[in-house]
């Protein structure tokens, strides 16, 4: 055995491991994120070259796609060749032009983790995991479980560890197989160090050794980790942490080795002759990164330059008549939106739409009537200090039951009746929803997540508190609110009667990721409560008072009417219409068939990547058929979520609205003109870089390597104990987002495009560290359009720099409509006329 | 009528072979074939069944194509339809269309679209044959083409390593299953004298007849359908294949294991409940595996934190009950429990990705911090012991490795020193020395000639069970293989005399197939340069065509219903004789090895995560 001269630190190790796990919560609360955020303190390049060579993941699309999608035509030749240019010097141009496109390469991937541990297998002939994981996963599963199994793990509330220690002191049989094992779990406090001594033997290898242990499940210790860091995300609390999890597991790794060599056997330093490389040394670029990386950029580029020469070139597009508007909508920055604002702008175009996070600037906790829980309804990060509660409604829908949920058909004489009774209704059931599918209570939708017609409590009285949440908004605080909205927003005049929020949720069957589907600036909840909430407040007559001394004067008869999007049937539902006044009330009828129009028209866009749906039919025709796709039981895309997203547009609505950009970009309003000093930019550019930064890396890498970074195919997933899926019965746990989300999205970087001067924009970004992490690490691209000029410039290297996209034609076009049928894939820009 | 009852046979093989020659791409023309073959099918045999109850309802047998004859056997297939068959063709043919219709959108994009719809009318197929055999012959006929079809579904994301590894399990608790079948249909043969037809087998007389002075033989016979109904249904100690088996996309997983293939277990006790129904210690035997079942399997399922294995278990514990009410002669309930649980596992199934959001949300609403089970009122350590063992399935999982796999692998360790030099040296010269001696038979010693069929039927043993365990040499396993049929071969042609016809007709299919397969090895090794053993290497990825004709290759030398060597089997063992258990035990043994070691090659070779790296593979505990 070697000397021990290397001194393990679990504290350290334990937390490194932390950062590299999967952070992905449980199911019910799934949020998108970077999915190699530990790796973002580098730069993109570096970033992803190093997850790939240690953790072996695949980062981009492969040498043979990037090559496919260059003779097709989707790469461009001028893009590449300027990339080479610049990255390579104009004399190495054609050198490195041959080596892109034409030479060789091995991509095999061997990765560096895994290298250590794999030497049970080559020296001793015994293959740990296979002996190890199905027990490990299915305690630790059903420790964890929130409500599959009938007969609940029988200790609770000690911690993991500890509770197996309890089971394994009053028991007559033992998890373990062997004597050792069990002894050093109940007569030693599990000490890591002592347990990696005894089977690693050399602490120099145990850092290195954990890795490999846990990057071998990296689902489920993924999970343990987020679980140990937010208790709260799982209802029925558990307590758990990583370190149990090792013990745990080194103490069946032991018994293992005991079982089958008896004691006999040496720990792992002794037979490892040549220590492997450590796991977190330099990943030097070989030319094949280079080429890689120059194939990303050249793909980004491509799709890039024709969005901003779009954006230059945009100007015969007809601006809204002046005057005022008929109606004004809000929604949020999510990229489904934005062909229904296009919609809604051409059926009425005395309309005016507008983007913003989908919180719309309220951030509370929500507790729905009957809820035994709060909801958190505002981005993720945020910790709200304020409580809505939802009362007076109907509860009939959210709790309707399903018999065939029910676990007496698991029982011996429950399954017996229910088997003869309830199995021919099943077969039935079957039937109809093969052949009809309708609504039922085994469906997600949005419009569970509050009552039409209840009410909420959001304006505090008397100082109420409960659970140190304030319970409502108090004046002040909803006019600060209201004000930030409408000031980020750009919405401070020319008030329409009826201005419209409209938060968006989605509805679906089957589908254990739902949460993914909703707004993710609400925690993966509909954004209902939070429009009617905002609504409530816009329309207070004391609020208003306040807001007229801060320069915004909204007109009496105007009034503010919350709504929610169903993205997946296109629904839009409207509440509080009743206090709508009778004039506006006539308003809001015409609006009404505006947007049902509207609705039709987004519907039929959206389905010309539904195989089965013709896109040829009739818009009203198209719209049913999307609404039974959205309760099908057989149906794993209800909606494509957020795939192709590519980009965010911060800025007035006239920057883009004259380009067609084929719902692949969240547009968030903005008006530099009343936000000289980028005050309201920087909260703007904090919520969009890690919200539409993370969806949009989430999608990048899901895509790219969707075995290892996505959660594969859906259509064998198994849910395990409701918070996660894996594959079959006793697989590992699968983060990340399945092939039916992302199979259609091109994987490239967010370009956020803000509508300001540059030197602005600079200064903002720089004010807020961990925001600017994301731009000068370059994992999402940024570019700032003069607002005078339309100048670009792009930042590089923590400056901005004059860019000039290559030159491009695009296309001017009427209407989409006559296109829609001629492909599925993603449309270039085109011009609107 | 008899028309009718062949068009039911025959529609799902037309179907499956019109699937196999459609282009990968056609998602449309591909879920239409199969939608038409099953949903004409199932509109065929609706019309078919009004007829027949108008008509009195009598049962039909239909004795078709007689395959081989040779002085008193006959080789025949045969069909019958009676109000079993009726009940399994409603529920199979209703399951399986709603099914194809739902895979037909589900499945979209999948790569293997057209591989799930043409395993599944292999299924099909297969579920059809057996449940309108009228004789033990032809159900293991559609017997067969179950296993495999529920070995390529299982092993339908083959470029991962658990459904391939669980694949492999399943398929060797299958064979486990198909011993019981082969001595069943060995024991009854000398029995009967006959291949003895399930009509017949309803002639109350007859049966207790020959029941009568060979009671040993009758509870033998009883015995082997009962592990081969036990095996194929999940019932002890067999039950922890279930759950495992759900790898494939939900809906093939809905209607294989949560309804059709895990009944056929049931539908075999009940085809031959008119024989064992005599047998009043084999009732009580069936009637307790299924209590046994029942309760253990309600135990275990209770404490299932993953959906799926709930949902497994669940149905295993009503398939216990089943059992009890089969054994209790309660037809009728039995069926229609049977057709109840297979709706119900079915539907329970296909919704079960609904449960996350369906329990979660009655979680939010009706929470309550400590809900109690009943079983609070077990004492602290009783309580704990039971959970522990639940969660352990009851070591049965292990128990398969610990009790049959790794005795089997030891005993094959033994055999280390065998190399292909030693091996065609020493064995060869064995073998042909034998062949020497088969033509000069009168000139060994009558107390030698004895112990030849079961001597030579243990080298037989012994090279599949090397083959079993080889590690390095692919084709080394492969040759093996074909030895074992060799020697066994061998061996019989020692036990009694019979005509080289028989021979030929038994080893033509081996011969055949074995070429095959080791054209295809070659072809794999000089595109690939090394193969072994040792693990996955997921070769189908890059030469999916190599991968089927040798699929075909394993599927000929395993004596699969393809060639002539599926009757040859059958044969074979007609010349082994009732008392000769030892020899049969040993022939058998290497029948099913064979089996194992094969889809062991096959598996090893062209299942699995792919062995290069240049495209994104999934985790190996993925």
């Amino acid at each position: 055995m070697r000397a021990q001269t290397a001194r393990f630190d679990e504290h350290s190790v334990l937390h490194e491991l932390k950062h590299y796990l999967p952070a992905q919560a449980p199911l019910k609360d799934f949020i998108h994120h970077n999915t190699l955020h530990a790796f973002q303190s580098q730069q993109f390049d570096d970033g992803l070259r190093s997850a790939s060579e240690i953790f072996g993941y695949k980062v981009s699309l492969s040498l043979a796609e990037f090559r496919g999608l260059y003779t097709a035509g989707r790469i461009s030749a001028p893009v590449l060749e300027r990339i080479i240019t610049t990255q390579k010097g104009a004399k190495n141009q054609l050198a490195w032009r041959n080596k892109v496109v034409f030479e060789q390469y091995d991509t095999s991937n061997t990765p560096r983790i895994g290298t250590l541990r794999s030497h049970w297998k080559t020296q001793y002939k015994i293959d740990l995991d296979s002996l190890v994981h199905p027990i490990l996963f299915r305690i630790l599963c059903s420790y964890l479980d929130q409500g599959i199994s009938i007969w609940r793990f029988p200790v609770g509330k000690t911690g993991f560890l500890a509770a197996i220690k309890e089971m394994e002191s009053h028991s007559f049989v033992s998890y373990f197989r062997t004597k050792r094992a069990k002894n050093l779990l109940l007569n030693t406090d599990c000490n890591l160090t002592d347990l990696l001594e005894l089977l690693v033997g050399d602490a120099a290898l145990f850092e290195h050794y954990l890795f490999d242990q846990q990057f071998a499940h990296q689902g489920w210790s993924g999970m343990v980790s987020a679980i140990e860091d937010q208790p709260q995300t799982l209802l029925d609390r558990r307590e758990v942490t990583l370190r149990d999890l090792i013990a745990f597991e080194l103490l069946l790794e032991i018994d293992a080795l005991d079982y089958q060599f008896d004691q006999n056997w040496l720990a792992l330093s002794n037979v490892v002759k040549i220590p492997p490389a450590p796991l977190f040394a330099d990943v030097p670029a070989t030319e094949l990164h280079q080429v890689m990386a120059i194939w990303q950029q050249a793909f980004e580029w491509s799709y890039y330059d024709q969005v901003l020469a779009g954006i230059q070139q945009e100007t015969n597009f007809p601006a809204r008549a002046a005057g005022k508007p008929s109606f004004q909508a809000m929604f949020c920055i999510d990229d489904r939106e934005c062909s229904l604002r296009r919609y809604l702008e051409k059926n009425d175009v005395h309309c005016e739409t507008f983007g913003t996070a989908g919180f719309f600037g309220v951030e509370f906790f929500y507790q729905p009537e009957g809820g035994k829980f709060y909801t958190k309804v505002c981005p993720a990060p945020v910790t709200p200090k304020f409580l809505i509660k939802e009362s007076d409604g109907s509860n009939k829908d959210k709790l309707k039951k399903d018999l065939y949920f029910n676990k007496n058909a698991h029982s011996f004489y429950g399954g017996w009746l229910i088997a003869q009774t309830l199995g021919f209704w099943a077969a039935f059931r079957l039937f109809l929803n093969i052949f009809r599918p309708s609504m039922s209570p085994a469906t997600a939708s949005s419009f569970k997540h509050m009552d039409k017609f209840s009410k909420l409590t959001i304006e505090n009285h008397n100082h109420e508190h409960e659970n140190e949440l304030q319970v409502g908004f108090q004046v002040e605080e909803m006019a600060n609110r209201v004000e930030g909205l409408l000031k980020s927003i750009g919405l401070v005049s020319d008030f329409a009667p009826i201005v419209y929020v409209i938060g968006h949720g989605a509805s679906s069957v089957n589908n254990p990721h739902y949460a993914a589907y909703d707004c993710g600036a609400c925690s993966g909840r509909a954004g209902s409560v939070n429009s009617r909430v905002i609504s409530y407040m816009a329309n207070h007559p004391k609020v208003r008072q306040i807001l007229v001394e801060r320069g915004i004067v909204i007109p009496f008869e105007t009034q503010f009417v919350g709504g929610l999007h169903d993205t997946t049937r296109d629904e839009v539902a409207f509440y509080d219409e009743s206090a709508l006044w009778p004039q506006n009330q006539q308003r809001h009828q015409a609006n009404h068939l505006v947007f049902d129009k509207a609705l039709d028209l987004n519907a039929k866009e959206r389905s010309r990547r539904f195989e089965s749906i013709d896109t040829s039919l009739s818009a009203a025709q198209i719209h049913e058929k999307v609404r039974v796709r959205s309760v099908s039981l057989f149906e794993p895309r209800p909606e494509l979520n957020h795939a192709t997203n590519a980009l965010c547009i911060v800025g007035r609505r006239g920057l883009s609205k004259g380009v067609f950009l084929d719902r692949r970009s969240f547009l968030n309003s903005y008006n530099y003109q009343i936000d000289l000093d980028g005050k309201y930019l920087l909260n703007i550019l904090k919520a969009v870089a890690p919200v539409c930064g993370g969806i949009n890396l989430e999608y990048f890498f899901s895509r790219v390597d969707n075995q290892k970074l996505g959660a594969g195919t859906k259509l064998p997933h198994n849910v395990m104990g409701l918070f996660g899926v894996a594959n079959g019965i006793d697989g590992d746990l699968r983060p990340g987002l399945p092939s039916q989300m992302v199979e259609v999205h091109d994987p490239v970087r967010l370009l956020v495009i803000v509508e300001h001067f540059d030197d602005v924009v600079l200064t903002t970004i720089q004010k807020s560290p961990e925001t600017y992490e994301w731009f000068i690490n370059e994992w999402v691209r940024l570019v700032a359009v003069h607002p005078q000029t339309k100048a670009l410039s792009v930042f590089e290297n923590g400056h901005f720099v004059a860019y000039t996209p290559t030159p491009q034609h695009l296309n001017t076009i009427k209407d989409i409509e006559p296109l829609l049928t001629s492909t599925q894939e993603n449309f270039p820009v085109y011009l609107l006329s | 009528m008899t028309t009718m009852l062949h068009f039911l046979v025959l529609m799902p093989i037309l179907g499956f072979l019109l699937s196999l020659l459609l282009p990968d791409k056609k998602e449309t023309l591909i879920s239409w074939t199969a939608f038409l073959s099953v949903g004409v099918h199932l509109l065929a045999f609706l019309a078919f069944v009004v007829y027949w109850l108008w008509h009195g309802h009598l049962a039909i047998n239909l004795k078709d194509i007689v395959l081989f004859e040779a002085n008193d056997y006959s080789f025949f297939i045969d069909f019958y339809f009676d109000g079993i068959t009726a009940v399994y063709l409603f529920v199979g043919a209703l399951l399986t269309f709603l099914v194809t219709v739902y895979s037909r959108y589900y499945l979209h994009r999948e790569p293997g679209y057209k591989r799930f719809f043409n395993t599944i009318l292999l299924f099909y197929v297969g579920y059809n044959i057996t449940i309108m055999s009228g004789n033990l012959e032809t159900l293991f006929v559609g017997w067969e083409i179950l296993g495999i079809s529920s070995f390529l579904l299982i092993a339908f994301y083959r470029d991962r390593y658990l459904p391939v590894k669980n694949a492999v399990k399943v398929f060797s608790i299958y064979r486990i299953g198909d011993i019981g079948l082969i001595l069943a249909m060995w024991m009854s043969h000398h029995l009967f004298h006959e291949n003895i037809t399930f009509a017949k087998l309803t002639n109350y007389e007859l049966v207790h007849e020959h029941l009568q002075n060979h009671s040993a033989i009758g509870i033998f016979i009883s015995l082997m359908i009962l592990l081969a109904a036990s095996a194929k249904s999940a019932q002890l100690p067999f039950s922890s294949w279930l759950p495992r088996a759900m790898e494939g996309p939900t809906p093939s997983s809905a209607i294989f294991y949560g309804s059709l293939s895990v009944h056929v277990g049931v539908f075999i006790l009940l085809r031959t409940r008119p024989f064992w129904e005599q047998q009043t210690s084999v009732r009580i035997l069936i009637g307790t595996l299924g209590l046994v079942t029942a309760i253990i399997t309600t135990g275990i399922a209770r404490v299932q934190s993953s959906v799926k294995s709930q949902i497994a278990y669940a149905s295993i514990a009503q398939i216990g009950l089943i059992f009890m009410e089969v054994a209790a002669g309660w037809e009728k309930l039995a069926l229609f429990h049977f057709a109840g649980n297979a709706f119900l596992r079915t539907y329970q199934l296909l919704v079960s990705p609904s449960v996350v959001s369906y329990l979660i949300r009655e979680q939010f609403y009706n929470f309550a911090p400590k809900v109690q089970s009943i079983e609070v009122h077990f004492s602290k350590k009783i309580g704990y012991t039971l959970y522990m063992l639940s969660i352990k399935e009851w070591n049965l999982d292990a128990a398969m490795y610990q009790f049959l796999w790794n005795p089997v692998k030891r005993l094959a360790r033994l055999l280390d020193f065998m190399t292909i030099q030693k091996l065609s040296l020493f064995f060869v010269m064995i073998y042909l020395l034998g062949v020497y001696a088969l033509y000069n038979e009168e000139q060994i010693p009558a107390a030698v000639h004895a112990y030849l069929p079961v001597a030579f039927a243990f080298i037989g043993l012994l090279m599949v069970l090397k083959s079993f365990t080889e590690r390095k040499s692919v084709s080394m396993s492969w040759l093996l293989v074909i030895l074992n049929h060799l020697w066994i071969a061998l061996a019989i042609s020692f036990n009694e005399h019979f005509k080289n016809d028989q021979t030929i007709l038994y080893l033509s299919g081996i011969g055949v197939a074995g070429v095959l397969g080791f054209a295809m090895l070659q072809r794999l090794k000089n595109l690939e340069g090394t193969l072994d053993l040792d693990r996955f290497h997921g070769h189908s990825f890059e030469h999916p065509k190599i991968a089927l004709l040798f699929l075909l290759a394993c599927l000929g030398l395993s004596g699969f219903p393809i060639t002539p060597t599926f009757i040859g089997e059958d044969l074979i063992f007609s010349h082994i004789h009732e008392n000769q258990f030892v020899l049969a035990f040993f022939v058998s043994l290497s029948l099913i090895l064979d089996g194992l070691a094969i889809m062991r090659i096959y598996a090893r070779v062209f299942l699995g995560p792919h062995v290069k790296t240049y495209h994104e593979t999934a985790y190996r505990s993925s």
